[in-house]
């Protein structure tokens, strides 16, 4: 079963199409990359694929359902532009939360695991608005990673992270892909993708300029496909 | 799981104001207000114009303060894009509205508690006749606030003149529960017996309810994401 599927999709704002008619299946297991110049429709993509946003025209799918489907749902993990957490509740109470809103059985202890899988036991009690940016980053990682969704969707993930929590997440997205996870990545830091990538999808103005493996030049070029597609 | 999901948005919701109390201060501040600017358009000395106003009075103060906990409902999710991190996860829209809706309805019957012993104080009133009955309308009439405040709070969510269009969009759909709720209060606060011809108020604040809960569950999803 394909994990997550675009068929022809349209997202138009107003008059101005933002996609226009992508279409790509990211098998089970696979770590795509979503990449395109600030612009080329990533973030929107990314909205349709969470079910966030409809699409204008065609469909997407996840695991076979559609994407607002309440198992599609339970299944997916985001990490979007915002970090999706509350200024004024505790690290504890926002992973609390979320974890009730996912059903999982014992939410406190799934909260207390995952802050001190991402390093903040320490301070669990604090309100996130005391929070540097990093560590609200690393919140929101654990928030979206919680449930050990089949679905990762990560818009720009290594954003305000330094290197080490750059390597956390990296081991962290790996662990999901070894579970047996599909990620999709949208990013500008292709070298820290292209580490964990087996796909590509590359937007060129809307369009899908490229979906593959990921190319192997892309290892010791991360510009590589840009430059293939005009986009250097 | 539907009402446990909404229970857990009631809850964080609660938790959130109580820490902040952000609409709480302002609505219990803006009833005071209101209360007292009402005390000087009418002659506090005139018993019998006082309890044919009490109702009219109460609702606005309710209506107006309660407008300020309704415009944070939705705005609450807006810092760090939680609203996009609620609809990505297994919560229904209608979960959503539906526990956003009973913190409301929590925060305007603090409201209602708040301002009817400053009511009965300020104009000299005794408003304990007919407790029982009076506690029915105001919880009636707090939930159809709740209700149709909560649906247009995430119509209005991305608005820049929110805080205006709000109150502009609810207050006409909310004429039907407030003439009711003003009527009823007006009787039970003056000591009258409810007689025959208005009961039909309490069936309108009934039906209103009724009828405003089960649309708000029907639409709220295509309000929320198009």
């Amino acid at each position: 079963m394909i994990a997550l599927e675009a068929d022809r999709v349209w997202k138009y704002f107003g008059d101005y199409p933002a996609i226009r008619g992508v279409s790509f299946a990211a098998p089970p297991g696979a770590c795509v990359a979503l990449l395109g110049r600030n612009g080329a429709g990533k973030t929107t993509l990314l909205r349709m694929l969470a079910g966030l946003s409809t699409a204008s025209q065609g469909n997407v799918r996840m695991l076979g359902q559609s994407v607002r489907s309440s198992e599609a749902r339970l299944a997916i993990g985001l990490l979007g532009h915002g970090i999706g957490v509350y200024d004024e509740l505790s690290a504890l109470e926002n992973l609390r939360h979320f974890a009730t809103l996912y059903g999982l059985d014992r939410p406190a202890d799934a909260a207390e695991s995952w802050l001190e899988r991402v390093n903040l036991a320490n301070v669990k009690d604090s309100p996130v608005r005391e929070f540097s940016r990093g560590m609200r980053q690393r919140l929101a990682v654990a928030r979206a990673f919680l449930h050990s969704p089949r679905v990762l969707l990560l818009d720009e993930p290594f954003t305000s992270l330094d290197d080490r929590n750059i390597a956390l997440l990296q081991s962290l997205t790996a662990d999901a892909l070894r579970g047996g996870a599909t990620v999709i990545m949208s990013t500008h830091q292709l070298r820290e993708a292209m580490e964990l990538a087996t796909h590509a999808v590359l937007l060129v103005r809307g369009k899908l300029g490229y979906f593959g493996p990921r190319p192997l030049e892309m290892l010791e070029d991360s510009g590589w496909l840009y430059r293939q597609y005009g986009e250097a | 799981m539907f009402f446990r999901h909404s229970l857990a948005v009631a809850m964080k919701d609660l938790r959130s104001e109580f820490r902040t109390k952000e609409s709480l201060n302002a609505a219990f501040a803006f009833a005071a207000m209101i209360l007292v600017l009402f005390s000087f358009v009418v002659d506090v000395g005139d018993s019998e114009i006082l309890y044919s106003m009490s109702g009219g009075v109460l609702w606005m103060t309710f209506l107006f303060s309660g407008a300020l906990i309704l415009n944070r409902s939705f705005a609450r999710e807006q810092p760090n894009d939680c609203l996009d991190a609620l609809l990505a996860s297994p919560l229904s829209g209608s979960a959503l509205w539906l526990g956003k809706a009973l913190a409301n309805f929590v925060m305007l019957l603090a409201v209602e508690l708040f301002a009817l012993p400053l009511f009965g104080a300020l104009y000299n009133l005794t408003w304990t006749r007919s407790l029982g009955w009076l506690a029915v309308v105001l919880v009636l009439g707090a939930w159809g606030i709740a209700v149709v405040g909560t649906m247009f709070s995430a119509l209005t969510v991305n608005l820049r003149l929110r805080e205006l269009m709000l109150p502009t969009l609810i207050y006409p759909m909310l004429i039907p529960l407030l003439m009711g709720a003003i009527r009823l209060t007006t009787i039970l606060i003056s000591g009258q017996p409810i007689t025959g011809d208005d009961w039909i108020w309490f069936r309108l604040l009934v039906g209103f309810d009724i009828i405003f809960t089960s649309l708000a569950l029907l639409l709220v999803e295509v309000v929320l994401l198009g």
